[in-house]
């Protein structure tokens, strides 16, 4: 058995293949924010309650405060930098900002890489369906309304734009 | 926190062969939904890690009509949530394993790791319970049974001894006419811990309106979830009717043993204990009926 205890980690992050070096110790939100520099994740909560962190790993949505950095080890790691196509916003980006479903914003790429979740699951979830996909992303400052709003208006958007 | 040893080995032997020695050290991790937390804040003083998802016998998921369902330790509550056979024949123990976290929680959490975790409100291990699940365990001396039963002994203690490994559990195959449900309270609609839950599975006899077997179980109102083989009884040979339920409904409320805490009061879990046992009881009986 090896007695390292930290390791280079080799993971796939939105397409491109990166190698870090993680201390055993550290989550795979700390390896995606400090060591390979992808600062949109969030931080909240750090016991997988807020959901700020949600990225996803291996086709699921995920906590990544919740996931060991060591076991991202050849997995496929998507975040919330990933969801855009260059300079142009994915349509729930763009609804996001239509329905002013942010305001601090902290919250706000948890809900993004778990409605993108939702949507590729079920392109046309109710408003119950949608509440309880996104039951585990929390949000203090919206009240919820405009973020489901949003959810909804993109997957409609996307649902036409598909025919 | 002191340096972490991280492993994730291929192979059941070698798995063994680190967890073997390493007493509470060692930390089995599978979806980590209680572990990293526990680790993290303190409660588990670990050495090393030892990751049991790349293990190929933990993953297995099958259901076969003569021999029933295997659930591998390392299965998460989504990839179950999917799986239609155990839809269509364990609603109930979908159910409870659906009602543990969010969708992101889902994406980790086993219903092995709810056995082992040894939570007094362990949602899917009132399930199992009911069904007469038994987990297979292994250990440097070989694999052995224990009945789910007798898997949890206390708030975080479970059956396992040192350096063994749950690596599956089995589901009886379902008798003709038979169903189960899982009913928790919550304050909220999601996302939450159980004040009280309860699980009944139940065999109808071939008329669809006799219960010729019940068996019924409560969690979160004891130290560890609980048979309440007295509701089971009064349930048997009824029709559903309110005596039979309200007996029900009693045995649970005499079973329970609940302390008072944030979530909720003595007085109430008793209460909630009878209530879900019975609207529990009426679901298994109506899916049993359709089936």
């Amino acid at each position: 058995m090896s007695m390292d205890t930290k390791r280079i980690v080799t993971a796939s992050i939105n397409g491109a293949e990166i190698s870090v070096m993680a201390d055993n110790r550290m989550s795979l939100l700390e390896m995606l924010r400090d060591a390979a520099g992808l600062t949109g994740t969030k931080e909240g909560c750090m016991t997988g309650d807020c959901g700020a962190c949600s990225v996803m790993m291996n086709g699921r949505v995920v906590d990544s405060c919740l996931v060991m950095a060591a076991e991202a080890e050849g997995a496929e790691i998507e975040t919330v930098e990933g969801i855009a196509d260059g300079k142009n916003l994915h349509p729930l980006q763009r609804k996001f900002l239509e329905h002013a479903a942010l305001q601090c914003g902290i919250c706000t790429p948890g809900f993004l890489v778990s409605a993108k979740a939702l949507l590729e699951k079920n392109p046309d979830p109710s408003d119950a369906e949608t509440r309880y996909w996104l039951a585990g992303n929390l949000c203090r400052c919206t009240g919820y309304q405009q973020i489901i709003d949003a959810v909804r208006d993109a997957a409609a958007e996307m649902r036409s734009s598909a025919k | 926190m002191k340096p972490l040893q991280f492993s994730a080995p291929t192979s059941l032997d070698e798995a063994l062969s680190l967890l073997s020695g390493a007493g509470d050290g060692a930390g089995v991790l599978s979806g980590g939904t209680d572990l990293i937390i526990q680790y993290r804040e303190g409660h588990r003083a670990l050495g090393q890690m030892v990751d049991i998802k790349k293990i190929p016998e933990l993953n297995v998921l099958e259901f076969d009509p003569a021999s029933g369902l295997r659930l591998g330790a390392a299965v998460s509550c989504a990839v179950l949530g999917e799986f239609a056979p155990a839809r269509r024949h364990f609603p109930g123990l979908v159910e409870s394993a659906e009602l543990i976290g969010s969708t992101q929680i889902q994406s980790r959490a086993t219903v092995g790791g709810n056995l082992c975790n040894g939570s007094p409100a362990a949602d899917s291990v009132c399930s199992l319970m009911v069904l007469n699940a038994v987990c297979i365990v292994a250990g440097s001396g070989g694999k052995r049974e224990i009945p789910a039963v007798e898997f949890m002994t206390g708030p975080g203690r479970t059956a396992l001894q040192a350096g063994e490994l749950l690596l599956e559990i089995r589901v009886p195959p379902p008798p003709p006419n038979s169903s189960d449900a899982y009913l928790r309270f919550i304050p909220r609609n999601e996302m939450d811990i159980a004040v009280a839950g309860a699980a009944v599975a139940l065999t109808l006899e071939d008329d669809k309106r006799t219960v010729k077997t019940a068996s019924t179980a409560i969690c979160a109102v004891a130290p560890t979830p609980l048979m309440v083989p007295e509701a089971g009884a009064a349930l048997t040979g009824a029709q559903m009717d309110d005596a039979a339920l309200d007996a029900a409904a009693r045995a649970s409320e005499a079973a329970a043993n609940p302390i008072s805490d944030m979530r909720g009061t003595v007085e109430f879990r008793i209460h909630l204990a009878g209530v879900l046992t019975r609207r529990a009881a009426v679901i298994a009986k109506n899916r049993a009926a359709a089936n």
